[in-house]
C-alpha cells in the first residue's frame, strides 16, 4: 500500500491490462494542490485512460490512485465525482435536450439523491452560481439555448461549465480545444488559467500551440509509462519524446 | 399558485390540455355514449394509467419496459382478490366442500384458504397492496437490472421474461389464482354492487379522476429536477453519472412509480371490467401498452390518454369487423408511427396544429405581425 504525501492526487504502479495488453503500465505521477499540468503523448500512450481510471470509467488492474489522500479505485463513478473530481470527455459531452440553464442547473452538487431531486428548488444561491459559471464559460448571452442549437466551441465550454457548476477539486480535462478555432483555442487557455487560481486541472490536449499557451509542466505519456516530465522546452528536447510523438 | 400551475399542469398551456381532456371525458362522452360504450372507454382508460407510466419510464427516462403488464396484473390480481373473498362468503358458497373460500379453490380440492390470500380480507391492506405489490416487484427487479448496469434491450427483453414468467406461473397454480380463467364472478366492494348501471357510472368517473391525479403526479415530478435527470439520463447516462447522480437508483425509483401507477390501472380495471386473467398480464398486453403511448407520442402524458382511447376505440370497431386483421392493422401501426411520427399524436400537435390554430388566431385579431411573440416556443414540449 502506498503511504500518504502531500499530493493532492497521487497515482503510484498504477497499471490497467486488456487482455494481457498494457494501456497503462506501472504509472507514477502527483498532481500538487492547485497544480495545472498538461499530459501529452501519442495516440495510445494511454492519456485517455488514466483520466478514466482517475473517476472510475475503467477498473484498474492493479496500483493507487490517492485523491487527498484518499484512495479512489473501487470506489462508484458518482462518489468519485462527489469526492471532488470532475470529468470532461473527449467528445463534448452535454445534454442537448436541454438549455445551457438546465445543463448548468443538473450538475449542480445538491439534490442528488431520487428525494433530493425531487424536493429541489432553485434557490438564489443555484441562480447566481449558474450565472458566475455561465460568465466564466462565456455563455451568459446563451442561458436558454438548447444544448443542440451551440457551435462545437461553446459546447465544450459547456462541459467544463458543468464541471465547474460542480465545484470540484480536481479537473480532468480531456481534450478541451480540439475542433476549435484559434480565437476559441487562446479563450479556451485563458479560461482554463482562470479556473486553476482555485482549483487544480488535469488536461489531456494535442495541440502543441495551446500546451505552449498554458506554459506549465507536461507530463509525456508512451506506452502507458511516463516518458519525461518537466517544462515544456525540456520535454519537447528530449530526444525520446522527439523520436516517438513530435516528430523530427 | 402560477408555480403551482406550472409544476401540475405544464403552465396555461398544459392546462387548457388538461381541461380539453377533462371535458372530453367527464361531459362529451358520458352524455353520447351508452352505458356499455362507456363502461368500454372507462376500461381503455385502465390501460391509460400504464400507456402513462410509460410516458415516464420510456419517454422521459428512456428505460422501455415490454413488461408494463405485469404491474397491471398485480394491480389487478390485489383488487379481485379482495373482490373475489368479498364475494364468497359462507352464505353464498354454502353449496361448496369448503364454505367460504373462493369457488376456484373448492374446484381444486383446497380445504382452507392460503396464506397469502388470508391479508387481502382487509380492504386497507388489499388498497396498499395495489400500490406496494408493484412497486416491490419493480424495485427487485430494478435494482437487479440496474445496479448491474443492465439497459436498453437487455432490459426490455429481461421484462418480457418476466411477463411470460408472471402469466404462466398464475395460469399453471389454478388453486391459488385462479388459473386461466382468472379471478371471475367479482360482484360487490365493500357490499356495494359495482354491476349496476349506477355503480358503472361511478366507477368510471373514479377512474377518470384518478388517471387525472396521475397525469399530474407525474407531471409534478418530471417538473421537478428529477425530470431533468431523467432527460439526461436517458441522453448521456455516462454524462449523468460523472455528475455526481447515482443512475440505478433513479431508473429504480421511476420504474417504481411506474409500476404503482400501473397498479392503479390494474385495479381500476377490475372494478370495471369484473375479472381478471392472465391474459391480461403477459407479454401481448405488455407490447400493446407500449404501442397505446408511442401513438399518443411516448413524451406526452396527455397524449398517451388520447393515444390508448384511439387505438383501442380503433381495435374494437375494426376487431367487429375484420377480426383477423386487427393484428396486422396494430402491427403496422405501431411501424407507421415508429417510422413517420416518432412523437406520435403529441408531435402531430406540436408540429401542425399548434402553428395553425396560432396562425388562425392571428388572422382573426389582424394585428399588425410586430411584438407577437409567434416564433418562439414552436420546438416546446407539450407533455
Amino acid at each position: 500500500m502506498s503511504s500518504n504525501t502531500d499530493y493532492l492526487l497521487a497515482i503510484e504502479d498504477l497499471t490497467v491490462s486488456f487482455d494481457g495488453f498494457k494501456a497503462v503500465d506501472s504509472l507514477n505521477l502527483y498532481l500538487d494542490q492547485n497544480e495545472l499540468r498538461v499530459i501529452i503523448g501519442p495516440n495510445g500512450a494511454g492519456k485517455t485512460t488514466v483520466l478514466d481510471l482517475i473517476c472510475g470509467k475503467t477498473r484498474a488492474t492493479s496500483g493507487s490512485v490517492k485523491f487527498k489522500n484518499r484512495e479512489m479505485l473501487g470506489m462508484p463513478e458518482h462518489s468519485i465525482v462527489r469526492s471532488g473530481i470532475g470529468r470532461k470527455f473527449q467528445t463534448p459531452s452535454i445534454y442537448e435536450n436541454l438549455t445551457v440553464y438546465e445543463n448548468l442547473e443538473v450538475s449542480f452538487p445538491r439534490g442528488r439523491g431520487v428525494f433530493g431531486a425531487l424536493a429541489f428548488k432553485t434557490t438564489s444561491e443555484v441562480e447566481e452560481r449558474i450565472q458566475s459559471v455561465a460568465e466564466t464559460t462565456f455563455l451568459q448571452d446563451h442561458l436558454h439555448t438548447e444544448g443542440a442549437f451551440l457551435s462545437h466551441g461553446q459546447k465544450q465550454w459547456l462541459e467544463i461549465g458543468m464541471l465547474l457548476a460542480q465545484d470540484p477539486k480536481l479537473l480532468l480535462v480531456d481534450e478541451p480545444v480540439a475542433g476549435m478555432t484559434d480565437v476559441e483555442t487562446h479563450q479556451t487557455a485563458e479560461l482554463l488559467k482562470e479556473i486553476n487560481k482555485d482549483k487544480t486541472v488535469m488536461v489531456v490536449e494535442h495541440d502543441m500551440t495551446f500546451v505552449r499557451e498554458l506554459g506549465v509542466k507536461v507530463t509525456c505519456l508512451h506506452e502507458g509509462t511516463v516518458l519525461a516530465e518537466g517544462t515544456i522546452d525540456q520535454v519537447s528536447s528530449n530526444e525520446r519524446v522527439i523520436e516517438v510523438y513530435l516528430g523530427r | 399558485m402560477n408555480t403551482l400551475n406550472k409544476r401540475l399542469f405544464g403552465g396555461n398551456e398544459g392546462l387548457l390540455g388538461t381541461l380539453f381532456l377533462a371535458i372530453i371525458l367527464v361531459v362529451v362522452l358520458p352524455l353520447t355514449l351508452d352505458i356499455f360504450r362507456l363502461n368500454l372507454m372507462g376500461k381503455y382508460l385502465t390501460y391509460a394509467f400504464v400507456a402513462v407510466s410509460l410516458v415516464l419510464l420510456w419517454g422521459n427516462a428512456g428505460v422501455l419496459s415490454l413488461g408494463q403488464g405485469v404491474f397491471f396484473g398485480l394491480g389487478g390480481y390485489c383488487m379481485a382478490m379482495f373482490l373475489k373473498l368479498e364475494a364468497s362468503d359462507p352464505v353464498t358458497t354454502k353449496i361448496q366442500t369448503t364454505p367460504g373460500i373462493p369457488d376456484f379453490m373448492d374446484w381444486n380440492q383446497l380445504t382452507h384458504l392460503p396464506a397469502f390470500w388470508v391479508p387481502f380480507k382487509s380492504f386497507p391492506f388489499a388498497t396498499l397492496a395495489i400500490l406496494i405489490v408493484p412497486a416491490v416487484i419493480a424495485y427487485v427487479v430494478g435494482a437487479a437490472m440496474f445496479k448491474r448496469r443492465v439497459g436498453g434491450v437487455y432490459f426490455a427483453v429481461i421484462t418480457q421474461a418476466i411477463a411470460l414468467i408472471l402469466s404462466l406461473g398464475i395460469d399453471g397454480n389454478q388453486g391459488l389464482t385462479g388459473g386461466r380463467n382468472g379471478i371471475t364472478d367479482l360482484k360487490t366492494l365493500l357490499g356495494w354492487d359495482i354491476r349496476t348501471k349506477s355503480g358503472q357510472y361511478t366507477l368510471y368517473f373514479v377512474s377518470v379522476a384518478l388517471l387525472f391525479g396521475v397525469i399530474m403526479l407525474s407531471r409534478w415530478v418530471l417538473s421537478s429536477k428529477m425530470g431533468r435527470i431523467l432527460n439526461a439520463m436517458s441522453e448521456k447516462e455516462d454524462r449523468v453519472r460523472f455528475s455526481g447522480y447515482d443512475v440505478s437508483d433513479f431508473k429504480i425509483f421511476i420504474f417504481c412509480l411506474a409500476a404503482a401507477i400501473s397498479g392503479i390501472g390494474g385495479a381500476m380495471f377490475v372494478l370495471q371490467v369484473g375479472f381478471i386473467s392472465p391474459s391480461l398480464v403477459g407479454i401481448v398486453p405488455s407490447i400493446e401498452m407500449v404501442i397505446f403511448a408511442a401513438v399518443g407520442g411516448k413524451r406526452s402524458l396527455l397524449g398517451a390518454v388520447y393515444g390508448t382511447l384511439l387505438v383501442n376505440t380503433g381495435k374494437s370497431l375494426f376487431s367487429e369487423t375484420f377480426p383477423q386483421l386487427w393484428l396486422y392493422a396494430m402491427g403496422g401501426l405501431f411501424i407507421l408511427v415508429v417510422v413517420l411520427m416518432p412523437n406520435g399524436l403529441a408531435g402531430l400537435w406540436a408540429d401542425y396544429a399548434k402553428p395553425w390554430l396560432r396562425g388562425a388566431k392571428k388572422r382573426l385579431l389582424e394585428r399588425p405581425p410586430t411584438g407577437e411573440p409567434t416564433t418562439a416556443g414552436t420546438a416546446v414540449e407539450t407533455n
